[in-house]
């Protein structure tokens, strides 16, 4: 039995290491290159660990290209989506929930129906929206369609759906207003489901690439994936260049995933619905 | 149901639901219809109206030899990466579903590139395929082997697409799958074990139909994710060599925003709307054979 037990375990952190590496080794690599002077990027043999390590390339990296300020934005427009994606969703997920009107089924299934229609479709008509109001370039435009998001609004109503009407009636009677009732009731019974999808919005908005690189073309208004796209297409060959930018846009993401991953991994495994 | 008054009833509703209903109606329900218009018409965005033009459009796309080489290339995609990832996640789940000592130290690790943009992740396994100065050939080589020119070569340079997707995305799927192995009774196992069943009987018999739902769930998210595929290609390839990595999705931007033909661009899209649902829909029917729900 404890000779299994050995071989079993011995078995475990073997492979558990090995894939540990192959996970790891690409990013050991992008610090690596980072760390290299052009020069000794293109060498053979190759050197895993720089024989003359500096901060050259990222120093460089902010010179050539607003960086800075594509770090802002980046911030910027990932706490506000979520913001505007978490509010807006919860406000209508309690309607759904909780009141009884007119067309609240039809309306409720339309919602689902956008899940299932790829964002490629709808993408050129949002352009010329944005365009038609001019705001192309803008923060503005590219949060704006973030006011709609059919999975929040279904996570949350499923969820709203398990507070008590009683709960609810007795702020009623007390006179409570709506706003009160949503702020100060159903929004702390839900927490869990809360930070779940804030940690998912947050991560899709810091990571968005598409629809980024179709509203913003002036490089100051850039967040940090259309930013490096850009770099990527200018300094192609630059590889030091590149990991240097690569290493400053993954940071800040990981930070938040050490100090949140409970609901990372929570919100990973129910965002996959989303597809 | 709750007793609302009247008039605030109303009230509250309209305004709880007004941001969230605009944005469905602005940028959910009139892109649809607008993106169904453009795609019977002709429009460079610059000169005049929109010209309807019928079925044109899509007469053009499939008539073009290019349609079916992008169809090709991500049917090459799907043909290495679903098994591929399938295998790579399910033993994942296997191996985190113990109890050994640091098993979240790992956890952690598996997810980072799954946290990873994938415009860096991109960027990343650019280099690390480099031929010649990447670290995947420079491994290869120390072990005798001769490493392709990938990215630079027709047909590596899917495979490496390959690679770097299932480097991004193994993490996610495993613990997906992680999360249905844990869902297992271990009431089975013991039971199936007085049986003398062995630990492959057990994987086979018991482990395999009981996450089969989960697994399903995973092939359909997957088939959706890999006729999607775009930031991979933008930043790795550009579509070439040649061609050989040009996907829908590319292609759908290209036209749209560097050629400025909205129209085919927009029947483009529905092209591959209709194809994802069709996929999507045989899966639904197949699993029939195969999925097991517990009742």
């Amino acid at each position: 039995m404890s000779h299994n037990k050995l071989k079993g375990s011995i078995f475990f952190y073997f492979s558990a290491t090995l894939i540990a590496i192959f996970m790891l080794l690409p990013f050991f690599w992008m610090i690596s290159t980072s760390l290299k002077s052009s020069g000794s990027v293109m060498t053979i043999p190759i050197q895993w660990i720089p024989e003359n390590p500096g901060f050259n390339s990222y120093r460089k990296v902010f010179e050539i290209f607003p960086f800075a300020r594509s770090i802002f934005n980046s911030v910027f427009v990932a706490v506000a989506t979520t913001l505007i994606t978490v509010l807006s969703s919860a406000m209508a997920a309690y309607v759904f929930a909780k009141f009884e009107f007119k067309g609240r089924e039809i309306l409720f299934s339309l919602y689902l129906a956008t899940l299932m229609i790829p964002k490629q479709v709808t993408m050129i008509p949002n352009f010329l929206i944005i365009r038609e109001i001019g705001l192309l370039n803008t923060f503005t435009g590219l949060m704006l369609p973030s006011l709609f998001n059919a999975f929040a609004t279904f996570m949350l109503r499923q969820n709203i759906k398990t507070v008590p009407d009683s709960y609810i009636e007795a702020a009623v009677m007390e006179g409570s207003s709506q706003f009160r009732i949503f702020k100060d009731i159903i929004l702390p019974l839900v927490k869990p489901t809360l930070a779940t999808l804030t940690v998912i919005t947050f991560m899709e908005a810091w990571n968005r690439y598409l629809w980024p690189l179709i509203v913003l073309t002036d490089r100051s208004k850039m967040t940090l994936p259309v930013g490096l796209s850009l770099l990527n297409g200018q300094y192609g060959e630059q590889y030091n260049l590149l990991m240097a930018g690569s290493l400053i846009s993954i940071i800040p993401m990981l930070l938040v995933y050490i100090f949140a991953q409970k609901y990372f991994e929570k919100g990973l495994s129910v965002g996959g619905i989303k597809g | 149901m709750i007793f609302y008054k009247k008039k605030n009833k109303y009230l509250s509703i309209f305004i709880f639901l007004l941001p969230s209903v605009l944005g469905l109606i602005v940028f959910g329900i009139l892109p649809m219809l607008g993106s169904l218009s453009l795609s019977f018409s002709e429009w460079d965005i610059i000169s005049g109206p929109p010209k309807l033009i019928g079925l044109d459009n899509f007469v053009n796309i499939l008539k073009s030899e290019e349609f079916w080489r992008v169809l090709n290339n991500t049917l090459y995609y799907i043909i290495l990466y679903i098994p591929l990832i399938l295998i790579s996640s399910l033993s994942l789940a296997l191996l985190l579903n113990n109890n050994f000592k640091g098993i979240k130290i790992y956890r952690t690790l598996y997810y980072i590139p799954v946290i990873t943009s994938w415009v860096a992740g991109s960027l990343i396994w650019k280099i690390v395929l480099n031929p010649q100065f990447g670290v995947l050939n420079n491994i290869l080589n120390f072990i005798g082997l001769q490493g392709p020119g990938w990215l630079y070569d027709q047909s590596w340079a899917m495979p490496g697409i390959v690679l770097a997707s299932i480097w991004k995305d193994v993490g996610f799927f495993g613990l997906i799958l992680f999360s249905g192995l844990r869902g297992i009774s271990p009431t089975y196992y013991e039971a199936a074990k007085i049986d003398g069943a062995n630990s492959w009987q057990r994987f086979k018999n018991i482990t395999l139909p009981l996450i089969s739902p989960t697994l399903l769930f995973v092939i359909i998210i997957s088939l959706i994710n890999s006729f999607q595929l775009f930031p991979q290609v933008m930043i790795m390839t550009q579509g070439g060599p040649n061609g050989a990595t040009q996907v829908m999705v590319e292609r759908i931007y290209k036209y749209a925003f560097q050629y400025y033909k909205m129209g085919y661009a927009s029947a483009f899209s529905w092209l591959l709307f209709i194809i994802v649902f069709v996929v999507t829909l045989v899966q639904m029917k197949l699993q029939k054979r195969w999925v097991h729900y517990e009742s």
